[in-house]
């Protein structure tokens, strides 16, 4: 489980997250949404640690990830981030095979290969194995970038804004995807989204975050009231319903 | 409106301190009976180091002021763009070939090489596609220091390495009457670039949004090129080289007007004028009678501040 | 990295090695200048090893390919000094000739101050690399303004030493102080090995390298220290390299096309070997030591990036 505790980030004068504190559930698919600057990218980048807090504690299986060495975190929890302009010439095996250093360091056991597979083929990615990853389509090259997460094989999975310049089709089989890491690996992830449809369709468990206060907590269904997405986004909401699933129309 | 009445009072005042400054001393009194030694020593010296102190501060404020809009970086400048650097390779061609010619060939090749080294430094630029704030002017410093190496072959194989390098550290002191006059130029250059510059800030805004207003992109970025080009040419072949002063002097002035251009030109102008004439005042007092050379003065004072805007501003240094 | 390149590599290097040391030799001169070139030769080896390790890992750590870790100024560091030391105590001064002791004084300023400088600035950039990258080449300037300056009013025979020096040149080797720059650097490399492990990592990104559990501030510091020991190590024996570095490595990358740090360095390394063996060669036999290698490296170096760099901002 991971527990935020009373987390808090300021840069000089200005305060990005104000004594944040909540818990992430075990085994579910939990979406942090919330206007620009709510503070979801600072919250996760220290729930990853890769942010230092101002003031706070994260806590992974009771234990303060500020107090564990990076390494061994790196076996627990992984975060994917956006800001992935790799320069380097490398294969989508080769990316996927990163994933495997927190256990092994570059030197590849057969476990690691095996791991590496399953990644590859979980993500349907066999045929570009070995393709250069720049080449890839910005969908293809997401999938690449969770196999490689996947190959990581952690119990806790971030991720910062996947389907960012990701076309509909293919966000919609990522959030797919990512649906059955929880599903069918009984991993825990975080994943942050803008669309508001797409976290409340897959999601298990929202937070919403708003100029670095957590304003909702709780259910899709509990989110999904026009007051309440109103208050966040600061724009009219309706809310209409396809197949069961309740849809937020701001247009 | 008001700081610009301030600003030019204060240029005044020091413009007449800078008068007064220099082994010669004469007083206030000499000055009211216009003694015949008073009056040559003033228009032979004082006066033109004077006007080469406010033409240099002026011109180099500005070019690094119209640099900065068109490629929209605020760490763009004559120094940072290898412009400097290409430049003082056409004087190295001027010592080597033309040595015996005519003072204003060596101009020529300077402004040759130097609207030549700039342009190609914007191609470059322009081909690049993730725009890192930060690692453009590193570019420019390393095509820079290419060129650089490049001359220090060449003049290390003809011997005038020495020479080269003592021609170029920026002083006002050989400032005479009869040695000075090439900064003229920057009259009209100056004029034009303010003409000029509601098309820069157009240019600054991108390529397709200039197009998009009928603007002629490249005519314009070409011209705003060598009009730099000349001023940095002028500057280094009178004077010398001095650091900086294009990439601080613009950035003092936006943070604290804004990003206007048009509004930006004069108190740059008087800006950098006000910031060359006091560093050559206390370079000219501290170890009197011996001077400090500006290119020393100000390429300390210039690399300073440049590091206090880049260690105390982390967050202007990312705005765009 | 196949392995017919790599051997094949290594065999150029070991003939031009060979050709280095004999050829053109004297058969009565053989006691004396045997010796001599094999110092040389060491310290070609050393030279390109710290030149392929220092360079390759700052780009690793700068996500970038043309950037140089002697833009932090190192260089501009060391012609600061010799000018001082030449303007302040004379050429004749044992500190200003004397080989060893200058080695020495080179050695601990330029260590001393990097270390004294850069890391506590890293830090308080919070590791972001390019500002600290810009900071290390305004400090550059600022010494190189001051340099000018004091080589500006310096007599022209004292500063004929000063130009001399201003490039790397293998001529002159002291023996004593080969044995000690390698001693600097392998124990360097071994202190820091695990670090340059790391360099896949690091290069993937700062929260990617972090993902994958490395300590990306104590890495980024460590690393820093490192490259200022090595590259301070190399310039104080032979003098400023700049150039070769940048240049080696972007003509194993262009020839390699692989991530792995460990077979870029290796390649850079005999590459860079390959190249400074042939110049020293030619200009040693040939042409009478008229120039100095550092010149014309940075020279023709510098026309092959130029080229580079039009290729690479094409490709980024």
């Amino acid at each position: 489980m991971i527990e935020v505790k009373n987390i808090s980030k300021s840069y000089q004068t200005t305060n990005i997250l104000n004594n944040l504190s909540l818990i992430i559930p075990q085994q579910r698919l939990t979406t942090i949404i919330g206007p620009n600057g709510a503070g979801k990218s600072t919250l996760i980048g220290m729930i990853s640690r890769i942010i230092p807090p101002t003031s706070g504690d994260v806590l992974i299986n009771g234990v303060s990830i500020f107090k564990q060495k990076s390494n061994e975190l790196a076996k627990k929890l992984s975060i994917l981030k956006q800001d992935n302009h790799i320069l380097l010439k490398l294969t989508v095996e080769e990316l996927v095979s990163f994933g495997r250093y927190p256990h092994s360091f570059g030197k590849l056991t057969p476990i690691d290969h095996v791991k590496i597979k399953e990644a590859i083929t979980y993500m349907d990615l066999e045929s570009l194995q070995h393709q250069l990853i720049h080449t890839l389509s910005g969908g293809e090259r997401q999938r690449a970038y969770i196999a490689m997460i996947l190959a990581q094989d952690t119990d806790y999975i971030i991720l910062d804004e996947p389907l960012n310049s990701v076309d509909i089709k293919h966000a919609k089989e990522l959030m797919t995807r990512i649906r059955r890491l929880v599903d069918e690996l009984g991993k825990t992830v975080v994943v942050v989204l803008h669309d508001i449809n797409f976290a409340s369709s897959y999601s298990d468990y929202i937070i919403a975050l708003k100029r670095g206060d957590v304003v909702f907590s709780g259910t899709p269904d509990d989110l999904m009231h026009q007051h309440i997405l109103t208050q966040i986004y600061d724009i009219p909401f309706t809310i209409a319903k396809n197949n069961n699933k309740k849809i937020g129309i701001y247009y | 409106m008001k700081k610009t009445y301030i600003l030019f009072l204060i240029l005044f005042i020091l413009s007449i301190t800078s008068l007064f400054i220099g082994v010669k001393q004469f007083e206030l009194v000499d000055i009211l009976t216009l003694s015949e030694e008073v009056l040559m020593f003033l228009t032979m010296s004082r006066i033109p180091r004077l006007l080469a102190l406010i033409f240099t501060g002026i011109g180099l404020s500005l070019s690094g002021l119209i640099m900065q809009t068109i490629s929209r970086n605020k760490f763009v400048s004559p120094s940072t763009a290898a412009t400097i650097d290409s430049a003082r390779f056409g004087i190295l061609i001027g010592l080597i070939f033309f040595a015996s010619s005519a003072f204003y060939v060596k101009t020529i090749l300077a402004f040759l090489f130097a609207f030549l080294g700039t342009l190609l430094f914007m191609k470059l630029i322009s081909m690049l596609k993730a725009k890192n704030m930060l690692l453009i002017p590193l570019l420019g410093i390393v095509l820079g220091t290419l060129i650089d190496a490049l001359t220090s072959l060449i003049a290390y194989r003809f011997d005038v390495i020495q020479l080269l390098n003592s021609s170029l550290v920026g002083d006002f002191s050989l400032i005479v009457q009869g040695r000075y006059e090439l900064l003229y130029i920057m009259i009209p250059v100056v004029i034009i670039l303010y003409l000029y510059s509601y098309q820069f800030s157009i240019a600054g805004l991108g390529e397709d949004v200039s197009k998009n207003l009928g603007l002629h992109y490249n005519q314009v970025v070409i011209i705003g090129i060598a009009l730099v080009a000349i001023i940095s040419a002028t500057t280094i072949i009178t004077v010398g080289n001095i650091p900086f002063l294009g990439l601080i002097v613009p950035n003092i002035v936006m943070m604290i007007h804004g990003n206007h251009l048009k509004k930006n030109m004069v108190p740059t102008s008087l800006f950098g004028a006000i910031l060359v004439i006091s560093t050559d005042i206390v370079g000219r007092v501290i170890i009197f009678p011996y001077e400090i050379p500006i290119g020393l003065s100000l390429g300390v004072v210039g690399s300073l501040i440049f590091l206090y805007l880049l260690l105390r501003r982390p967050k202007y240094v990312k705005q765009t | 990295m196949s392995n017919k390149l790599k051997w094949s590599l290594i065999l150029i290097v070991i003939v031009l090695a060979l050709l280095y040391v004999f050829l053109e030799m004297n058969r009565n001169a053989f006691s004396y200048m045997f010796p001599r070139r094999l110092i040389r030769l060491f310290a070609i080896i050393l030279v390109a090893f710290v030149v392929a390790t220092s360079t390759a890992s700052f780009q690793a750590l700068t996500n970038h390919h043309i950037l140089t870790p002697s833009m932090l100024g190192y260089d501009s560091i060391y012609l600061l000094m010799q000018t001082v030391l030449i303007f302040v105590l004379g050429s004749t001064h044992p500190l200003s000739s004397s080989s060893s002791l200058l080695f020495f004084v080179t050695l601990i300023i330029m260590v001393g101050l990097s270390t004294i400088l850069f890391v506590p600035l890293l830090r308080y950039l919070r590791h972001d690399l390019f500002t600290f990258l810009l900071i290390g080449i305004v400090l550059a300037t600022l010494f190189r303004s001051v340099t000018s300056f004091l080589q500006m009013i310096i007599d022209p025979n004292e500063f004929s030493i000063i130009q001399d020096r201003s490039f790397a040149s293998f001529n002159n080797m002291n023996v004593s102080l080969i044995y000690i720059a390698y001693a600097i650097v392998i124990v360097t490399t071994i202190v820091f090995q695990h670090r340059i492990k790391e360099l896949d990592c690091i290069a993937l990104g700062k929260s990617q390298a972090i993902n994958l559990g490395i300590d990306y501030n104590k890495a980024t510091t460590e690393m820093i220290v490192m490259i200022g020991i090595l590259i301070s190590v190399s310039t104080a024996l032979v003098g400023p390299i700049m150039f070769l570095g940048l240049l080696v490595v972007n003509i194993a990358r262009s020839i390699l096309a692989t991530y792995k740090h460990s077979a870029l360095i290796l390649i850079s390394f005999l590459i860079g070997a390959g190249i400074i063996l042939i110049g020293q060669t030619l200009l040693e036999r040939y042409f009478n030591n008229m120039i100095p290698l550092g010149v014309v490296i940075n020279a023709f170096g510098g026309l092959y990036l130029l080229y580079l760099l039009v290729k690479e901002f094409k490709r980024i």
